[in-house]
């Protein structure tokens, strides 16, 4: 078990180093509300999807602030630049001349919804997360120490010999990825 | 010095203005190139040889009326222009100019210029679709079947570099090739590294062209198939914003090579080695960029994409195959 050492709560002033650290880090969190926001309210999919690769990208600032550089860079790279790129062109592909959202639709559906609707999913949220901040400030948590220095020296000997199983099994999944991507290319062109 | 909050500003400034003046000036570069290579002049009204032209452009571009026609996507048609200007100037923050002028000496800086250029193609997908036209749609669609297809040969080819400096750092990578061209990556003397990597050099540099949607690789934006492909719909800044994303992404593709291959701010004959030897590698490369642009014709788009899976993808494979076993046998 670790200790984690908590800085003392003064708030820096803002024309330093350390000030502007701060502000970058609420702007990476503010992105990641902000783009989760959008990714569940966007009435267009193209924008849901911008909103989840605006959520990610603060999410790999939020991992740069926790001192693993090597997630922030695989965060961006995979969920960003290939994951959400990936989705947009699907979208795209299957249905370019989408409709601009029609206003009418939510207006007649609560009508016909019942009273307790909405206290009934307020009180589920609010339990939902009540539970999950007990677990979170109940629960011991183990921290693991940290793989040498966190450099990408340390991880690469580490998952190469540590972690080499798991290591493995992920190629295996991406192997069987690529040969079923093939087995349907190929059908599709005979 | 590090944590001081000058630090920051100064190459703050200094990149955004490196930046700035590259953007305008690769424009009036690429007239007079053309311009030459075509027995033309080029601009030459304003200033002595045109060269304020990129001024008046500039002036041109920003009182115009920004556009937004009917049927686009409002708020994703107006940030994509600025989502593709971003990733090519933050991409500045880790590169190398010379032993002392980097805004930040990050560990992990090769992948970090990666992750930034699938940003950019992000901007480029969403600005083809926000904008609700069809030569649009198709433009951005083949810009990323494009660009994700030649991350993977580039990718290949930087694992070799990688390979032989040991690093992710841009800068490591530049020190380990100093004390003359015998020493450069490209034609690296020792462990016999000049047998394959300038194959690995060529592979990066078609690369390079294709991922910045250079001719002949310029299928996103062929203006006699797609009119101007993704930028149809954009006109004053909009359009501005694109072409200076354009230039600035030629400019990283440079510094990027220039550091891989070509020895970083290094003089060929181990001579005064320093910031200029950087700036006049880039520019020959930059040079190189627009001499390619005008020379040659635009391919289509099934071609590109063979050259890419059957030919660069094998080569760049069975290259970083050689490279790692040269390394394990001297």
């Amino acid at each position: 078990m670790q200790t984690i050492i908590c800085q003392p709560a003064t708030t820096p002033a803002l024309f330093t180093a350390e000030g502007v650290v701060g502000v970058i880090f609420l702007v990476t969190i503010a992105m990641v509300v902000i783009g989760g926001l959008i990714a569940v309210h966007a009435q267009r999919l193209v924008r849901a999807v911008a909103g989840l690769a605006l959520c990610f990208t603060g999410l790999a600032g939020v991992y740069y602030f926790l001192l693993s550089p090597i997630v922030a860079m695989m965060q961006l790279l995979i969920y960003v630049g290939a994951v959400s790129v990936l989705i947009v062109l699907g979208i795209m592909l299957a249905s370019p001349e989408e409709a601009a959202p029609v206003d009418e639709k939510p207006t007649t559906d609560i009508k016909h919804r019942s009273v307790l609707a909405g206290p009934l999913a307020a009180s589920i949220a609010g339990l939902l997360f009540a539970s999950l901040a007990i677990l979170g400030l109940k629960t011991q948590w183990q921290v693991f120490p940290r793989e040498g220095e966190g450099d990408i020296h340390a991880v690469g000997i580490t998952l190469l010999t540590t972690h080499g199983m798991v290591f493995e099994l992920i190629s295996i999944v991406l192997v069987m990825a690529i040969i079923g991507a093939l087995v349907l290319a190929q059908r599709g062109r005979n | 010095m590090e944590t001081s909050i000058w630090h920051a500003l100064l190459y703050l400034v200094g990149i955004l203005a490196f930046a700035g003046l590259n953007a305008a000036y690769l424009g009036y570069c690429e007239r007079k190139g053309a311009a030459r290579i075509q027995r033309r002049s080029g601009p030459t009204e304003v200033g002595y040889a045109g060269l304020l032209q990129p001024l008046a452009d500039g002036i041109k571009l920003m009182s115009k009326q920004l556009l937004v026609p009917k049927g686009v996507d409002g708020i994703i048609f107006r940030a994509a222009p600025i989502l593709a200007m971003v990733p090519a100037i933050t991409s500045m923050a880790v590169i190398p100019f010379s032993g002392n002028i980097q805004a930040r000496a990050m560990e992990l800086s090769v992948l970090l210029l990666f992750a930034l250029a699938a940003l950019a193609m992000f901007a480029i997908l969403l600005g083809g679709w926000a904008s609700g036209n069809k030569y649009a749609l198709i433009s951005s669609t083949r810009a990323v079947s494009q660009t994700l297809a030649y991350e993977i040969p580039m990718l290949f080819t930087v694992i070799t570099v990688v390979l032989i400096s040991g690093s992710l750092n841009l800068q490591d990578i530049a020190l380990d090739q100093q004390g003359g061209f015998w020493r450069w990556n490209i034609f690296r003397i020792e462990n016999g590294h000049f047998l394959t990597m300038w194959i690995s050099f060529l592979i990066f540099f078609i690369c390079t062209i294709a991922e910045t949607n250079r001719a002949p690789f310029d299928m996103a934006e062929a203006e006699s198939e797609l009119v101007a492909g993704f930028m149809t719909e954009y006109g004053s800044m909009g359009f501005g914003l694109f072409m200076m994303g354009e230039y600035l992404n030629i400019v990283v593709a440079a510094c990027l090579t220039t550091v891989l291959f070509l020895g970083g701010w290094d003089c060929p004959l181990g001579l005064i080695p320093g910031v200029w030897w950087f700036l006049i590698k880039i520019y020959i490369l930059i040079f190189t960029f627009i001499w390619i642009r005008w020379t040659f014709p635009r391919t289509q788009i099934y071609k590109l994409l063979n050259l890419n899976w059957k030919i660069l993808i094998p080569f760049s494979m069975v290259n970083l195959l050689i490279t790692a076993v040269l390394i394990k046998v001297f």
